[in-house]
């Protein structure tokens, strides 16, 4: 009953989200707000962290999994992605690593600055 | 010829329902995770990639079209909402070594996300990629139900940034252990968070795999990339 309780709560926070995202019609989507849900009630309620974290665990191994349906939607997009295959590859492949590195940059710089600043 | 009648018809009846492409997409990862697993996950061993590596050109021989492939497919897919929510976990365990690094955190946050998209969108300009193109390629570093709400909102196509979204997360999740390791990087926390802002959860998960702490921070990353990229992708897509 354990898993069946903590899908449920999971499933719980994320209509909520759902509900508020919609609701308000704001642009971040709803399992981002049922996410913020679930921190707001470990940070309350301490003893449900380990309640569910054999189901979290079990669905976050899964994770690459859950990625594979919208992979294999790159065969519904073949012709527009062949006929600027090259352009489309270098954006990619360019943007993810400069956003990479200037965020692996930023983070050392700004620990770097701290330290400076803290001695 | 009454046997082949019958494959035949049995073929055309399971390939137009669900249980057979559910079947095949858990057949396929289990496959490309044992070939992950058995060279040690190397980063070009990706599961995601090798799945569908291996989905694909099965639904082209066989004629069936995306549409009828997600209709089993649909009941994985689901699973990204209540595993978006679960990301509090990993946040939670960690909140005392993320509470001492938040200034770093919210710096490579949004340096990150700036560089990310902006970087994609003006690439894609320069190599004249038409407008529609360009929209849905803008918030390609999110994670997937995010991007495609905005992407729609934008007035991109959301299945192409869809097919966008993966092939970033993809790459990030290939390209990250080698190119840190070149450059010498060792902080897990770094390493982690750069790799959830800049590849989502495709990266998150490859982050798992290399080291705890580099998985809890790249949820970190992905999470507060996925609400940052919600404000400043449309700001950014009207400035460039």
């Amino acid at each position: 009953m354990i898993f069946v309780r903590s899908f449920l709560l999971l499933l719980t926070l994320q209509l909520a989200g759902e509900a508020i995202a919609r609701g308000f019609a704001l642009p971040v989507p709803g399992p981002v707000f049922g996410m913020a849900f679930l921190f707001i009630l470990f940070r309350a309620r301490p003893q449900m962290v380990e309640r569910l974290r054999p189901a979290i665990t079990a669905l976050l191994g899964l994770l690459s999994l859950l990625f594979v349906p919208a992979g294999v939607g790159v065969m519904a997009n073949l012709e527009l992605l062949s006929a600027g295959w090259f352009a489309i590859s270098v954006a990619l492949v360019a943007s993810t690593l400069l956003a990479i590195l200037a965020s692996v940059a930023t983070f050392l710089a700004v620990q770097r600055l701290q330290g400076q600043l803290g001695q | 010829m009454k046997n082949l009648n019958d494959i035949t018809d049995i073929w055309s009846y399971l390939s137009a329902r669900p249980l057979l492409w559910l079947t095949a997409t858990l057949a396929a990862y289990a496959f490309a995770d044992w070939c992950s697993a058995r060279v040690a996950r190397k980063p070009w061993a990706n599961p995601v990639l090798l799945s569908v590596l291996l989905i694909a050109p099965v639904l082209s021989f066989s004629g069936t079209d995306y549409a009828t492939y997600f209709e089993g497919a649909q009941f994985i897919h689901f699973l990204l909402g209540p595993a978006t929510v679960a990301l509090a976990l990993p946040l939670n365990d960690n909140m005392e070594t993320i509470r001492r690094a938040k200034a770093s955190l919210l710096a490579a946050l949004f340096v990150g996300s700036v560089v990310a998209a902006t970087s994609a969108i003006l690439i894609a300009k320069l190599l004249g990629l038409p407008d529609v193109v360009v929209l849905s390629l803008a918030p390609k570093s999110t994670t997937a139900p995010v991007a495609l709400g905005i992407s729609e909102a934008l007035g991109g196509l959301p299945t192409l940034t869809a097919t966008l979204v993966i092939l970033t997360g993809i790459i990030g999740a290939i390209t990250i252990t080698p190119l840190m390791d070149a450059l010498g990087i060792r902080d897990w926390r770094a390493r982690g968070f750069a790799v959830g802002v800049a590849a989502h959860g495709i990266g998150t998960a490859r982050a798992f795999q290399v080291n705890p702490v580099a998985g809890a921070y790249a949820g970190i990353g992905m999470a507060l990339n996925a609400v940052l990229t919600s404000f400043l992708v449309p700001v950014l897509v009207g400035w460039l």
